[in-house]
């Protein structure tokens, strides 16, 4: 298959890659940018843990392929963090109400969730509802939590997102 | 697993893609929201050796047009899921469809998907294509000897198969208006929000009108034959449950994983109902 070389713009940086057409974006991004937090899991788009966002809209890296991308800008969770590592708020909301546990779904249930938060807020419709955000995450597994914590500290971020 | 190697193009414009498409044939496969494509690629249920994306052919939004038979929703083949969820003119001329795709997927899956992705796919538990036949859509192709237009009653031949030539691409979708005195309901069984339907009905529901037409129904059910399907009209009357039921009769679904034939013909009575009274009730508004 021919390679063809592009430039990725991930976590705000451009990155030259030799990819193959049917690369995908989330083999892209794992295997050859080294980024642990784009995981594969299902292969079909349902589990959520390949999730990026593209030009800001969560994706599934599964079934995008790493051409696609090329010229648009990803997002993956290491993109939300601060100078130095620091963590996004919705992090600390998700740390703080134990809302993690393995840890393998967390990058996709805060890009979902902060996608809908944003949108929500953003649109003047103020917090999302816990069943909004119940429907926003349902093609976001979680295995460990029974997903009440993950609720519980998207409610908190939610609302400190709706006040600021 | 992982997808088979396959080589890409990128097509600037419907008659670029129904070019590449004449050039490869059946070695070639469209690549639109890719969210049905890709999963089946990665299972390795698909083996084609280029994917034309159309993508970059076309960023129109969806419009409103008159036609000689009335005001038509005109949708582009690559509008959104997402789009047709929360687009005014979605909501306003087709409410049926924007709540209709409330059930389609997740987040990621509406954010890529298309609508004419759908329709191509022809999956028999689509809620799109319910839709579709409800609201008596038409679909345009293009292919090699131009355009074509196809009432989505035609559309669907089997298990993931349409009537479509292999050359052949839809570019947009029109569906009529909803009118005044017209009501909707979508009605849908799942074991779990987001998974495939079991069953679904749409249902479009016209009040009499005062010029002496009387009053109709349209039936559409998805998860109960190798296609969507409308049923038909002359089973319809004014009695929701009675003409369920002779729906549900005509219906001889298949057993598989999910479910078995009985449970979804049951289904496919429980439901249709229920989308008969609403759509009735909403009509009368």
């Amino acid at each position: 298959m021919n390679k063809r070389q592009v430039v990725l713009g991930v976590n705000g940086r451009d990155h030259e890659v030799w990819i193959t057409p049917s690369d995908t974006l989330l083999d892209v991004l794992h295997d050859e940018l080294g980024l642990a937090d784009v995981r594969y899991g299902c292969g079909e788009g349902v589990c959520g843990t390949c999730t990026v966002l593209l030009d800001g809209e969560p994706v599934n890296g599964c079934l995008t392929l790493a051409v696609q991308a090329a010229g648009h800008q990803v997002t993956t969770l290491r993109g939300l963090m601060g100078p130095g590592e620091a963590m996004h708020p919705l992090q600390e909301c998700f740390l703080r109400r134990g809302a993690s546990q393995c840890g393998f779904c967390t990058p996709g249930m805060i890009l979902t969730s902060l996608d809908l938060v944003r949108r929500s807020v953003g649109q003047g419709q103020g917090r999302p509802s816990r069943d909004e955000i119940r429907y926003a995450l349902v093609g976001n597994l979680c295995r460990c939590t029974g997903y009440t914590k993950i609720l519980d500290a998207v409610e908190e971020y939610a609302d400190m997102a709706a006040e600021s | 697993m992982v997808a088979p190697a396959f080589e890409y193009v990128a097509a600037g414009s419907y008659d670029e893609a129904v070019r590449l498409l004449a050039e490869n044939g059946d070695e070639a496969k469209i690549l639109a929201g890719g969210q049905s494509l890709m999963p089946m690629l990665n299972l390795r249920l698909a083996h084609p050796e280029l994917l034309i994306d159309i993508n970059p052919a076309d960023q129109r939004p969806p419009t409103l047009a008159l036609h000689n038979s009335g005001e038509m929703l005109r949708l582009p083949a690559l509008t959104r899921h997402r789009v047709l969820l929360e687009h005014d003119l979605v909501r306003q001329h087709c409410p049926l469809l924007a709540e209709a795709v409330r059930h389609v997927g997740n987040v990621r899956v509406r954010n890529r998907g298309t609508i004419a992705g759908s329709l191509a796919h022809a999956d028999p538990t689509s809620e799109i294509g319910c839709c579709a036949l409800a609201t008596g859509a038409r679909i345009l192709a293009r292919g090699p000897d131009g355009e074509r237009t196809v009432p989505a009653s035609d559309l669907f031949a089997g298990y993931w198969s349409t009537t479509l030539d292999p050359g052949q691409i839809i570019t947009d979708v029109l569906i009529p208006a909803a009118r005044p005195r017209q009501g909707w309901s979508f009605q849908e069984m799942v074991r779990r929000t987001s998974d495939f339907a079991i069953v679904a009905v749409a249902v479009i529901f016209n009040l009499a009108e005062r010029s002496g037409a009387p009053a109709s129904a349209t039936v559409a059910l998805a998860g109960v034959a190798d296609r969507v399907v409308l049923a038909d009209s002359e089973l319809v009357d004014d009695d929701p449950e009675q003409t369920a039921a002779r729906i549900a009769d005509t219906l001889d679904p298949p057993d598989d994983v999910h479910a078995s034939g009985a449970y979804r013909r049951r289904l496919a009575r429980v439901l249709t109902a229920r989308a008969l009274r609403e759509a009735s009730a909403r009509a009368a508004v």
